[in-house]
């Protein structure tokens, strides 16, 4: 199957059956949604990036469902991109955001995608900044990224999304467990969701007092908002969307591209370090060479130098021969 | 790296308040490796057909207890051709006489599961299906 007619004519002219095709040619890794991407480069960039994070069950996708409401009474677009965990042991998952979002997706602005995180740990798939782009190309203009739910380390979300959303709710572990997990460093609003339940006020007041001690002199001057809703209940949304275009504008007033180009880096250097892996633990034979090794009676941590220190020399004998040549 | 997984989505079209069939179903299918999104209850074709078409599945699961079926299965058909979704591998399930199967499989429908059907037998199927149609796919490329 090639392209034609036109992958890429067809998802700038508002074909959703492309855009779609698109993303399932990210997920899997074929080379032709990059050929059908690269040519619209230019175009990525457009749309607004929200990444939408915190533990299961928080009520992210309940919020989401309402974000979408709000955006769409203002008529701006959305397309989401919703990532569920991939079971570990069979590959198969049960993607189940969609069904918190039900009946959005037949309105004509909005893009609904369920993916699975198909072993990727940091919270969102491989392929979804891939998607998120194609989205942005296709011509939404609000762009949302539910991750699956996470503990305590799981935040590539920040290198996908322009403003991060962490949602928390009453129940699931106090202030203290949301510092330790590195929170106040990703969120740039935070939501107490479900404030219709007991414990709502006092994780309001245990972040508030969290942000004020390590607001001064971080984040350049952004201070992390915490905002208190019931997605539920559709109560306190447009408290969380004026936070959410706080953010944007004060983004938009000059730090912007920093900020983009700092996350975009972020990007390659993940993509780097995967491809690297499957290259040098497959193609170059590691894992072969590791394994003899263990059996021979290695410690493991001497065979990850051995591995290690012959990439490193080679590198070196590659990269001084081509000083010399020159 | 490259990847292709089956990707479902379970449909629960009409009026019937029961998903438990539907969610097993969802459920053995994820356990044979498959990624399956099941919409809700009371969907109608239009949303069935757009979720299916947003999401690029290979394949669309019809369940419905009903007796509905006669009226909405060929519609759903109809909105997943007009979406260019026409070449869906697409399955029901639920409470259907012989003489509808027929009819259904004569007119769209890849297979349609009658009650007592082992949820694994339905999972096979759909794999087998989809090994052939992906080496199919393959060899275009
Ligand atoms: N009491 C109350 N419950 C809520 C509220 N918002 C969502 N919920 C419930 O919380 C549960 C989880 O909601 P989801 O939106 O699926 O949560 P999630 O964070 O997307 O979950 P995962 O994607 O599985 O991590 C559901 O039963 C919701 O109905 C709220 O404001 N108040
Ligand atoms: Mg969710």
């Amino acid at each position: 199957m090639s392209e034609h007619p036109g992958v890429l004519e067809r998802l700038l002219s508002g074909d959703v059956t492309a855009l779609a095709r698109a993303i399932t040619w990210a997920e899997a890794g074929d080379a032709r949604f990059q050929r059908v991407l690269s040519g619209a480069n230019e175009r990525v960039g457009k749309g607004w990036r929200v990444g939408v994070t915190g533990p299961p069950g928080a009520g992210k996708s309940t919020l989401v469902n309402e974000m979408i409401g709000a955006h769409r009474a203002a008529d701006r677009t959305v397309g989401v991109i919703a990532v569920d965990p991939s079971s570990p042991f069979t590959g198969g998952a049960l993607l189940g955001d969609r069904i918190r979002m039900d009946g959005r997706s037949s309105d004509g602005g909005v893009f609904i995608r369920s993916m699975a995180s198909r072993g990727s740990r940091g919270g969102i798939a491989r392929a979804t900044v891939d998607a998120v782009d194609a989205m942005d190309v296709f011509g939404f203009q609000e762009l949302l990224v539910e991750t699956v739910g996470v503990g305590q380390a799981e935040y590539d979300v920040v290198g996908a999304a322009d403003t991060v959303l962490v949602v928390l709710c009453p129940g699931a572990g106090d202030g203290v467990q949301a510092l330790k997990a590195g929170i106040l460093e990703v969120a740039d609003v935070l939501c107490v969701n479900k404030a219709d339940l007991p414990g709502a006020e006092r994780l309001v007041s245990d972040l508030e007092e969290a942000v004020e001690l390590r607001a001064v002199g971080l984040r350049d001057g952004w201070i992390t908002p915490v905002i208190s809703c019931s997605a539920g209940k559709a109560e306190g949304i447009a408290e969380v969307m004026s936070a959410l275009a706080s953010h944007r504008e004060w983004l938009e007033e000059g730090r912007l591209r920093e900020h983009r180009s700092v996350r975009r880096l972020a990007q390659v250097r993940r993509a780097v370090a995967e491809a690297l892996d499957v290259e040098l633990w497959e193609a170059a034979g590691w894992r072969d060479r590791a394994s003899h090794l263990l059996e021979n009676g290695k410690a493991h941590y001497d065979v990850v130098a051995d591995l290690i220190n012959g990439l490193r020399d080679a590198v070196r004998e590659k990269t001084e021969g081509s000083t010399k040549e020159r | 790296m490259s990847e292709r997984r089956i990707r479902v989505l379970i449909g629960k079209p009409g009026l019937d308040g029961h998903d438990r069939g539907a969610k097993t179903v969802a459920s053995v299918l994820r356990d044979h490796g498959m990624e399956v999104i099941y919409t809700g209850l009371h969907q109608t074709p239009a949303m069935i057909a757009e979720a299916a078409a947003q999401e690029d599945v290979d394949v669309v699961g019809l369940s419905i207890l009903s007796g509905a079926h006669m009226q909405l299965f060929p519609k759903i058909r109809d909105e997943l051709t007009s979406r260019g979704k026409g070449d869906v591998l697409l399955v029901g399930g639920g409470i259907i006489p012989h003489d509808d199967i027929d009819a259904l499989e004569a007119d769209g429908f890849a297979k349609l599961f009658g009650p007592g059907t082992k949820t694994t037998d339905i999972a096979n199927w759909i794999e087998e299906e989809m090994k052939t149609r992906f080496e199919k796919e393959g060899d275009e490329v």
